[in-house]
């Protein structure tokens, strides 16, 4: 039997809130291509899906991603057109709506209604599944309003579906590589055990998952890592064989670049023990993994080994925990850092007991201090002439958060002299623990929508 | 030249790149050599310990580093650095996206046979 041929999947987003005019280049090379082909989207961060289901709370039929249509408006009908399948986790805590929403889309466009597929059973926020979560977490389960509470589904459920012919698969919480290893499951035929196939899979999808943050983004620092067109980046492809090695690339024509440093940057994000990188799916072993250039923007992935996946499954539960109070003063000229640090110690003074309070000198100190002011202590008066004063508090009672807002203000008049520019901030803030469920209790099932 | 000569002190991102990641409390900050050959310099001088040095304002409570010689990479796991991360610090970048740069300033001795293959400007 001859191998299957290459799948080529295509990512046009790697996070909420990605470019919505990444696609079409993506899917142009696609179908430039020829051969099968998937796009994928990836908008779902751990605090995206609370933010979701808090907004299906004000409206049932939201709580998918907000730029669903504007993310496939401009390609659905050449993907639905040229037999390039889409999957994404853009349902967020509302994978229905979503489907139902993309249907609607198909429609305006005057296409036929796809073949759409729901992946479901991530969600473990309803009472069937509390006895669980009360059991791995305890009294902290009920410590807090709850939000959302889902678990990281794998990727047997949408190669599932796109082995019975979806067009489009809509999910909610599935782990990002899995958007990736389930076409590539479906595609190349490999079984749900075949370990090292579905670990090398999945780092091609760790690859994709951040959009183009492999093909040029989160890289350039200039006169060191410059990186042509970075207003107009590619997004990534990975061409997948039937052993699972991948070679990245970018669509032509686009800006970015595709290199063995930016795909070993992307190759470790957010890894810890590169030996075993932990999905639903498998556990990935980079161990002797090598990122070879091939061509230019062309660069091969090999030698990850893959080990049996976890028996659980990781859940991420979400939390009402408060409020985010923040606010900012500037001064300038001379003597700008030294009126700038007068003014936090007035407001440590005004605000005393209230809480800890985070202090920033933005421009002199504040990225990579700390919350307990050791670094910012460490740093003398430099005499910065351009700098912002920020201070922040996190309280359970909103009107504390007040207090801090109500008091950055007051330094208007009763500060040191010549600040101005105040902004002030109070948001209600979320808190995640993570939990580990048995993989046999939080099955998947298909819906599909016909 | 020749490496009797005294080394030279770079700042370690002449000599390397990096990334960071965060999950929960937890951040990575990889090191990539920019050439195979500065590998061993950064391996033998860029240690645990000299990284939890450069973070003790962050009470590490673990510091951990991940060799990849194929990739010429070394990846750091720093324990407990976020103050508690994206949900519960108070930084304006509560996923500490900025650390690589923290972790890229430290100092490295090159010798001066291996200088040409510094990138970036000399300070």
């Amino acid at each position: 039997m001859s191998p299957s041929p290459l799948l080529r999947i295509g990512c046009a987003a790697g996070f909420s809130g990605d470019r919505t005019d990444a696609a079409a280049p993506v899917v142009d090379a696609l179908i430039a291509a020829g051969g099968p082909a998937v796009l994928i989207f990836e908008t779902l961060a751990e605090r995206t899906l609370a933010l979701a289901q808090l907004a299906r709370r004000a409206d049932p039929e939201a709580g998918y991603e907000p730029l669903l249509v504007d993310l496939l408006q401009p390609v659905l009908a050449r993907c639905l057109a040229h037999g390039v399948r889409i999957v994404s986790n853009f349902g967020a805590a509302n994978p229905e709506g979503a489907a139902r929403r993309i249907r609607r889309l198909a429609l305006d466009l005057g296409l036929a209604p796809p073949r759409i597929a729901v992946v479901q059973g991530d969600d473990v926020s309803d009472a069937d599944h509390r006895p669980l979560l009360q059991a791995a977490l305890g009294d902290a389960l009920t410590a807090r309003p709850l939000v959302s509470a889902n678990a990281y589904l794998g990727a047997e459920a949408i190669a599932q579906a796109l082995r019975e012919g979806a067009q489009i698969v809509v999910c909610g919480r599935v782990a990002d590589p899995s958007l990736t290893v389930g076409p590539a499951m479906a595609h190349h035929g490999w079984a749900a055990d075949d370990w090292t196939r579905l670990a090398r899979a999945t780092m091609a999808g760790h690859l994709l998952e951040c959009g183009t943050q492999v093909s040029g983004g989160y890289y350039a620092d200039p006169g060191l890592k410059d990186v042509p067109g970075l207003a107009t980046l590619g997004y990534p492809i990975a061409e997948i064989d039937a052993d699972g090695h991948c070679v990245i690339t970018k669509p032509p024509g686009t800006g970015g670049r595709v290199d063995a440093h930016t795909v070993t940057e992307q190759l470790l994000y957010e890894v810890h023990d590169p030996a075993a990188y932990l999905t639903p799916d498998v556990v990935a072993d980079l161990s002797a993994a090598t990122v070879t250039e091939l061509a230019p923007d062309r660069v091969r992935l090999a030698g990850v080994q893959g080990h049996a996946r976890p028996d659980s499954l990781k859940t991420n539960v979400c939390f009402e925990t408060g409020w985010l109070a923040e606010g900012e003063i500037g001064y300038a000229g001379v003597r700008a850092e030294a009126r700038a640090r007068l003014a936090a110690e007035v407001l440590r003074e005004r605000l005393a007991g209230l809480g800890p309070l985070r202090v920033d000198l933005i421009g002199v100190a504040s990225l990579f201090a700390d919350d307990g002011g050791r670094w910012l202590a460490e740093q003398p008066d430099g005499g910065g002439r351009d700098v912002r004063l920020r201070v922040a508090l996190r309280h359970t009672e909103r009107a504390a958060a007040e207090r801090l807002t109500r008091e950055v203000t007051a330094l208007y008049t009763c500060g040191p002299a010549g600040g101005g520019g105040v902004r002030t901030a109070i948001r209600p803030t979320l808190g995640t623990l993570s939990c580990l469920l048995p993989r046999q209790a939080v099955p998947a099932r298909l819906l599909w929508l016909d | 030249m020749t490496d009797t000569a005294p080394p030279l002190t770079v700042p370690l991102w002449r000599a390397a790149h990096g990334r960071t990641g965060d999950k929960g409390n937890r951040s990575n900050i990889s090191v990539i050599a920019w050439h195979p050959a500065l590998f061993a310099l950064i391996e033998a001088q860029i240690t645990e310990a000299a990284v939890a040095h450069r973070f003790a304002h962050r009470r590490p409570s673990r510091v951990q580093r991940f060799v990849l010689p194929q990739l010429q990479a070394m990846n750091f796991v720093l324990d407990e650095v976020l103050d508690g991360g994206v949900n519960d610090a108070l930084n304006l970048d509560s996923h500490g996206k900025a650390l690589s740069f923290l972790l890229l300033d430290l100092p490295l001795q090159v010798p001066p046979s291996l200088a040409p293959l510094l990138r970036g400007p000399a300070d």
